[in-house]
């Protein structure tokens, strides 16, 4: 098009709108390649997150089943009477269920040799679970009582596809004998994979005991420490955006303030880690490893991303609903707390259930508090009682798992990240119901 | 006029109108002159010529009166502007008053011319006439001018035509009183003083109204009323 | 003619409600009210008219206080509410604002119930009692606002769901239901529509009987159909007050006129 045809419309060449001229196919290109664009990193997005969660999933569903033989015995009060005189009590009790076991594989026509070692090796010494029993119920005595006693780590490994014959190698504990035993067990329909509720419920084992292990304790200690978060966070938080958003004269002071607090939101958690660490154990003397402190410390974490969260939905509020509340003739307060502070509270609440689940996935300052490596004893009843008794976080107890050799411990991690993930999930669906809640009534 | 209006198509509409106004003013001034000079002159053919020329005035009455109801509905004038709507509404009723006076004269002449003339009426008339046309124009001036000046030195002028009448009222009465004969033509001639008069009395409103356009007030009513004949009898002459 | 002198006389009987004795007004360095003086009567209905930005909002807005809500916002000069210094160190602007309500721009209906809406003012100036009276001062409300019949069936539901119109009326109830003795309005129909403005204005009409109605508009329209005396103001300053009707057809000073006839000026 020429300069004069520009400017001069009566000299435009006339044109059909049915036929597209060159500029337009251009930018019909341009459009079509932008929305390509998008369109690809949608699904690259998708595609990670696709995978990131199958191999979450796979890799951690192992975590929640566990391969336990399920067999039937009958103990006699003679034979009861029997083994308490003895000077090895566990032992005795072994042998009575080493003898229902041999019989329950005769009666399947397996005959295979094993002998008491063997058994260790499978379910390791299983005659003080057997013991515990019938001491706390005597009165079972006599009559048929059925025990699901887990398997060996191992043997959940072999159930699992871990430990495979061609893979093994003799030691003490499995050895590849062992797994004909094995075989002619599950053949017998003595073993079996069950749901591993121990793996939900209970505490943290050992670094020999992978299959012992449970994220319960954690999960109890995330809890606590959630709770400490919400309660003080929330408060301090919104009390600080309210005064300084509504109340604080603006000046260099409120301005530093300002800054400071934005700043303090983008600072690494380790450093509120050393913070707590210095502050709250070495200075106030608290004890290591408490919910309490790591709560503590995952406020300070969690506090400027509440106020800044909390200060941009108050800032959202309209201002026609502050003067004319103002016009009505409320104070400054009233039209805060009256008009205000409910109209902020969705966009409140989604930002606290955003710093809780930021504190909830934190590690790096429960490393520095000793909220980790922690082997809970006399679980339950240890950990459930307070704040300030030790315990350990979700992800802290999946950091040390990650880290530990036995390669039983690393299914447990990822079945730990699953149900942190769910946490996580449950927490984000709550946000949701709680906007909801608090939106529908305007 | 002071600044234009932001909306340069108001400017338009009122300008049109205010054309149409003068345009109107125009052919009614012709109409008292040629009324006048035809009554002098007893020619029909200029009297025929007034008497169809009055429609096309009624017309431009129409179109004023239709334009300025559409600037109204339309642009919602106010202060100077409302004002000038509305003394263009009051004026055009006035110059069509005056054309229908005019259009009287003409009418009458036709009559005249079959009777003998009565004295030196027809060029006392005549006279009148032109003082009438003069006031208009002035009047039209003061409007176009926004001159409320003028307008007052028009409203005063009534007085003069006042006498020219009260005059002419006399004149015709006693040449009614010396010869019946004369009772028809003169009583013809009173009609066509009296419109004259008449139309004085339209310009001087036209002149009111340019006073009220200029200054947002009426002139005070305060001159006197020259025009004696209602009082008057033939005992005092 | 003479009938409009006779209605400006009758007019000019009302007490003055508000007196403002050479009001500034500065926002940080900016002059925005320069000296302005104005008498504004009881149970009349007073326009502010006047290009964007020519302060008579701001103006407005300083006759209930609102302006104190800004930091940088500085009055001098006097206003006198009945003879009293609003401006007085030992005035609370709360109170004063009971006394004094504001009409919004916008209907800013709160996000509640149109009862509660009503009921807000009354509750935080402890006008009822009880339950019982309560009642009693939202009807009344609702009734001078010109909206009880539409919404006396849904007082529990919210009052954003109304349309525009009712909003707008549900705020001017909202402002009269504690009591005010002056309301001031900051064009209340700027975003209404012409039928919604027109209840709006006949409501206004109403409310002068009981009050010194104060309304700041952009239709000079507006302003000729409600309002009894208009100031026009024009760069900050209060170029012209006086009766409507003369401001409408006569206005005295030539920026009065360039402003209400659309001129350039």
């Amino acid at each position: 098009m020429s300069e004069a045809s520009t400017n001069n419309p009566a000299h435009a060449p006339k044109t059909s709108l049915l036929a597209s001229d060159a500029r337009t196919k251009r930018r019909e290109t341009a459009e079509k390649r932008f929305r390509m664009y998008g369109i690809a990193a949608i699904a690259v997005g998708l595609f990670f997150l696709i995978v990131l969660a199958v191999t979450i999933v796979r890799s951690g569903l192992p975590a929640f089943t566990s391969a336990v033989v399920d067999i039937e015995f009958t103990l006699t009060e003679v034979q009861f009477d029997e083994a308490e005189g003895t000077v090895f009590k566990t032992k005795a009790y072994q042998g009575f269920f080493n003898a229902a076991l041999a019989e329950r594989l005769q009666a399947a026509d397996f005959d295979v040799a094993f002998d008491e070692k063997a058994i260790e090796r499978l379910l390791g010494k299983t005659g003080g679970t057997i013991r515990e029993f019938f001491r706390a119920n005597p009165d079972k005595l006599g009559e048929p009582v059925s025990f699901e006693l887990p398997a060996s780590s191992r043997v959940d490994g072999y159930f699992k596809g871990r430990v495979t014959r061609d893979t093994l190698v003799d030691s003490r504990f499995l050895q590849v004998s062992d797994l004909d035993i094995v075989d002619a067990m599950v053949d017998a329909g003595v073993i079996k994979t069950v749901f591993n509720w121990n793996f939900v419920t209970g505490a943290d084992t050992g670094v020999d005991n992978p299959g012992g292990a449970g994220i319960g304790a954690s999960v109890i200690g995330s809890f606590f420490m959630m709770l400490v978060v919400l309660v003080l966070s929330l408060p301090i938080g919104v009390a600080a955006s309210i005064y300084l958003e509504e109340f604080a004269p603006q000046n260099r002071f409120t301005d530093l303030i300002e800054v400071n607090i934005s700043n303090l939101a983008a600072v690494p958690s380790i450093v509120f880690g050393i913070l707590g660490l210095a502050v709250f154990i070495q200075f106030m003397h608290l004890p290591q490893s408490a919910p309490l402190v790591g709560g503590l410390v995952l406020t300070l974490m969690t506090l400027p991303t509440i106020i800044i969260s909390t200060r941009a939905s108050l800032k959202a509020v309209p201002p026609s609903i502050r003067e004319a509340a103002l016009g009505v003739g409320a104070s400054k307060m009233q039209t805060v707390f009256h008009h205000v502070l409910p109209l902020a509270m969705p966009g409140i609440l989604t930002g606290t259930i955003i710093g809780l689940a930021q504190a909830l996935g934190e590690t790096a300052p429960l490393l520095l508090i000793g909220m980790v490596g922690f082997v809970a004893r006399g679980y339950p009843d240890g950990v459930v009682s307070g704040f300030l008794d030790p315990n350990s976080a979700m992800p802290a107890q999946i950091y040390t798992w990650a880290a530990r050799a036995d390669a039983g411990f690393y299914e447990k991690a990822w079945g730990g990240i699953i149900i942190l993930l769910l946490f996580l999930l449950a927490m984000n669906i709550l946000a949701i119901i709680l906007r909801r809640r608090f939106e529908r009534r305007w | 006029m002071i600044d234009p209006h932001i909306a340069s198509a108001f400017d338009r509409d009122l300008e049109t109108i205010q054309a149409m106004l003068m345009k109107m003013g125009g052919l009614v001034e012709t109409a008292i002159l040629e009324g006048a000079e035809a009554l002098e002159h007893r020619d029909l053919d200029k009297a025929e010529k007034v008497r169809s020329g009055d429609k096309a005035i009624d017309r431009l009455e129409e179109q004023v009166n239709e334009e300025a109801t559409r600037v109204i509905a339309l642009r919602a004038p106010t202060a100077s502007d409302l004002r000038t709507v509305m003394t263009v509404i009051k004026i055009s009723a006035n110059l069509e008053r005056c054309g229908d006076y005019a259009k009287n004269m003409a009418k009458r002449t036709t009559v005249l011319a079959e009777t003998p003339p009565v004295g030196s009426a027809s060029v006392s008339i005549r006279k009148l006439a032109r003082e009438v046309q003069l006031m208009l124009k002035d009047a039209l001036d003061s409007y176009i001018q926004r001159d409320a000046d003028l307008a007052m030195q028009v409203i005063e002028r009534d007085e003069d035509v006042d006498q020219i009448y009260n005059a002419l009222f006399r004149e015709l009465l006693t040449h009614m009183m010396e010869d019946p004969r004369n009772i028809t033509p003169c009583m013809h001639l009173h009609f066509v003083a009296k419109n004259c008069e008449r139309m004085g009395d339209h310009v001087t409103s036209i002149a009111e109204q340019v006073v009220y356009l200029v200054t947002g007030s009426m002139p005070d009513d305060g001159r006197n009323k020259q025009d004696a004949t209602p009082y008057m009898t033939d005992e005092g002459l | 003619m003479n009938d409009m002198r006779l209605l400006q006389r009758t007019q000019g009987m009302n007490d003055i409600k508000i007196q403002a004795n050479g009001v500034d007004v500065f926002y940080a360095d900016n002059h925005a009210i320069k000296d302005v003086s104005v008498e504004i009567e009881d149970k009349t209905v007073t326009a502010f008219i006047g290009p964007s930005g020519c302060g008579k909002s701001t103006f407005l807005r300083c006759l209930n206080r609102m302006n104190d809500t800004i930091d940088i916002c500085k009055v001098t000069g006097d206003i006198l509410l009945d003879g009293e210094d609003i401006y007085d160190p030992k005035v609370d602007p709360v109170q004063l604002r009971a006394k004094v309500g504001m009409v919004f721009q916008k209907p800013n209906p709160f996000p509640k119930s149109i009862y509660d809406n009503v009921a807000y003012g009354p509750r935080i100036h402890g006008l009822a009692k009880n339950k019982a009276e309560l009642d009693e001062i939202i009807e009344k409300s609702l009734r001078r606002g010109a909206i009880w019949d539409e919404v006396k069936d849904r007082l529990k539901q919210p009052g954003t769901g109304l349309s525009g119109g009712q909003q707008q009326r549900l705020c001017i109830a909202r402002a009269i239901a504690t009591e005010p003795e002056v309301l001031l309005m900051d064009e209340p129909c700027s975003a209404l529509d012409p039928i919604a403005t027109a209840q709006v204005e006949e409501l206004i009409d109403e409310l002068k009987q009981n009050y010194s109605v104060v309304i700041v508009t952009h239709s000079m329209q507006q302003a000729a159909r409600v309002s009894q005396k208009t100031a026009f103001f024009h760069l900050g300053s209060l170029v012209e007050y006086g009766e409507t009707g003369k401001i409408f057809t006569n206005p005295e000073d030539s920026r009065t006129e360039s402003y209400i006839t659309g001129r350039i000026g």
